[in-house]
């Protein structure tokens, strides 16, 4: 199978920074706040590869840096230091070195955010159709007819009745917003889907279905994605390996089963014992 | 490597360490095994004496923490499954390696066929295709066709081990690793397990089983490999040195 991303010491620091952030934070010391000059050390060094058709996740508690990489990597911000070469057919790019124009185009067309918060994915003054309309205006499909069949089809795969693409989001419940959200992001085939928290704060039955929907888009479509979630059921029913994060260092890597059966990291072992 | 060998465990160890006691569990120590095409070798030896933590060890659900698991690929190469990257391994158990365990971890949403049909979906074969071996594949195991549309989550132990199973041999792996595979039969259904492992043979797959009952070694088993707790080797080794 062939790299989709490769992501090599990838940081981010917010505060003004000092010589001493990296060596007085992290698991070891327990913390990733500098305790010199006050900077919170977000990520640091982080480094894997994505493979074709793979889905990773990064586990990790709140403030772990686990949404920090995938931000830095979808460009929501940009990070302090590190590469990450996005690998697409014939073309790599390196992400950090593009221009904004450059980045835009990427992130239009070829990478897909859903976020647990669908205020962040989803624009909620125009309608749900809208939402996905707009995506495919940004990659350039341009046929009104066209779009609007595009997204009933997009709307019907991910079970949110057509009929209702012309209402605004906030009519929708929680588990429905996703489901505009994932149209949304799945609209213009994006080899590379990140997925952050997307269950998070559902009813679990609704968790169970959107976690169903993307391992069946996955089986369909081989798409690449990423999972950030600090969900250990999640991790299992969607996963293939696992990053561990904590202080914004990735403490543990392995297959999945592995991580969850035989975890090696004491705070891995803690958080696999602490299961429901 | 011996040339013949599908798999040769060289001196293989597992301890767990567990960082909240601050202990450290010795599971399997210095196992030897070697493994033939269309032949099945039986691990044998007491409850605890980390069985199964050879077979998690060599399927890669533990880390092993010494030794050398010598597999050969399909294509003659030989890799250490102890030290293989995680894709070498995740691609393995796609194409070469299963695993049945005695435990079926399944979502409760899923019908009996979809669980059993997954690893042909994942090797792309034809979807009408795979559902039609998954339904030969589960008459051969005389699971009732009225229970293959239902959730194998409200299955008796018997039934559950067949979907095990079931999923376990559908992609005709070249190494299958069994844990345990008729433990919760009845005597009836065990027979047709151990016809459906001797065909298995026949068509050339290597096993390495655990088996409950000692009976089912002297049949099925062309090797027997004998291993003793970790914890009664390091006595055993004490009192050598002693």
């Amino acid at each position: 199978m062939d790299k989709v991303l490769s992501v090599t010491g990838l940081g981010k620091c917010y505060g003004k920074g000092c010589p001493l952030c990296i060596t007085a934070t992290g698991p070891e010391h327990d913390t990733n706040l500098c305790p010199y000059c006050g900077t919170v050390v977000a990520a640091h060094d982080v480094s894997f590869d994505l493979h074709e058709g793979e889905i990773l996740g990064i586990i990790g508690e709140s403030g772990s840096g686990k949404s920090t990489a995938v931000k830095c990597l979808y460009f929501d911000d940009a990070p302090d230091s590190g590469e990450a070469v996005f690998h697409d057919g014939e073309q790599s790019h390196a992400l950090f070195d593009l221009n904004a124009a450059q980045q835009r185009r990427l992130r239009n067309h070829r990478f897909s955010m859903v976020y647990q918060n669908p205020n962040l994915g989803l624009n909620f003054g125009i309608s749900a159709g809208g939402n996905i309309a707009e995506r495919l205006l940004m990659s350039d499909m341009l046929d009104y007819a066209r779009i609007r069949k595009r997204v009933k089809e997009l709307l019907s795969r991910t079970e949110v009745l057509p009929s209702r693409m012309d209402e605004l989001p906030k009519n929708f419940s929680g588990g429905m917003q996703q489901r505009v959200q994932i149209a949304k992001a799945l609209s213009t085939n994006p080899p590379l889907l990140f997925l952050d928290e997307v269950t998070t704060g559902l009813d679990l039955s609704v968790q169970a279905a959107i976690l169903d929907l993307i391992l069946e888009i996955q089986q369909e479509l081989s798409t690449s994605m990423i999972v950030v979630t600090h969900d250990l059921g999640v991790i299992r029913s969607l996963t293939n390996r696992t990053l561990v994060m904590k202080y914004g260092r990735i403490i543990e890597a392995g297959l999945t089963d592995q991580v969850l059966e035989d975890p090696q990291h004491a705070y891995t072992q803690r958080l696999v014992a602490s299961a429901l | 490597m011996n040339t013949h060998a599908i798999l040769e465990v060289k001196n293989f160890s597992k301890l767990f360490f567990l960082h909240e006691q601050g202990k450290a569990i010795p599971s399997s120590h210095g196992v030897n095994i070697m493994v033939y095409p269309g032949k099945l070798t039986a691990l044998t030896g007491p409850t605890g004496a980390g069985k199964s933590s050879v077979l998690n060890g060599i399927y890669r659900t533990y880390l092993p923490s010494s030794g050398e698991i010598l597999y050969r690929r399909g294509n003659g190469e030989v890799i250490d499954l102890a030290m293989a990257d995680e894709h070498s391994i995740i691609d393995l158990r796609r194409r070469e390696i299963g695993f049945v365990t005695q435990f079926l971890r399944a979502l409760p949403r899923q019908s009996t066929l979809d669980v059993v049909v997954q690893p042909l979906y994942r090797l792309g074969v034809d979807r009408q295709q795979a559902r039609q071996q998954a339904r030969d594949l589960l008459s051969a195991l005389n699971l009732p066709e009225r229970l293959w549309e239902i959730s194998p989550a409200t299955f008796s132990g018997g039934e559950k081990q067949r979907v095990n199973l079931a999923r376990g041999l559908i992609a005709k792996p070249r190494l299958l690793l069994l844990d345990e595979p008729t433990a919760s039969l009845d005597s009836n259904t065990a027979e047709s397990v151990i016809d459906l492992l001797q065909q298995l043979k026949q068509q050339g797959i290597a096993m390495l089983a655990i088996f409950h009952h000692p009976e089912l070694v002297t049949r099925l088993a062309d090797e027997v490999v004998a291993i003793d707790s970790a914890a009664a080797t390091e006595n055993s080794i004490k009192e050598n040195v002693l």
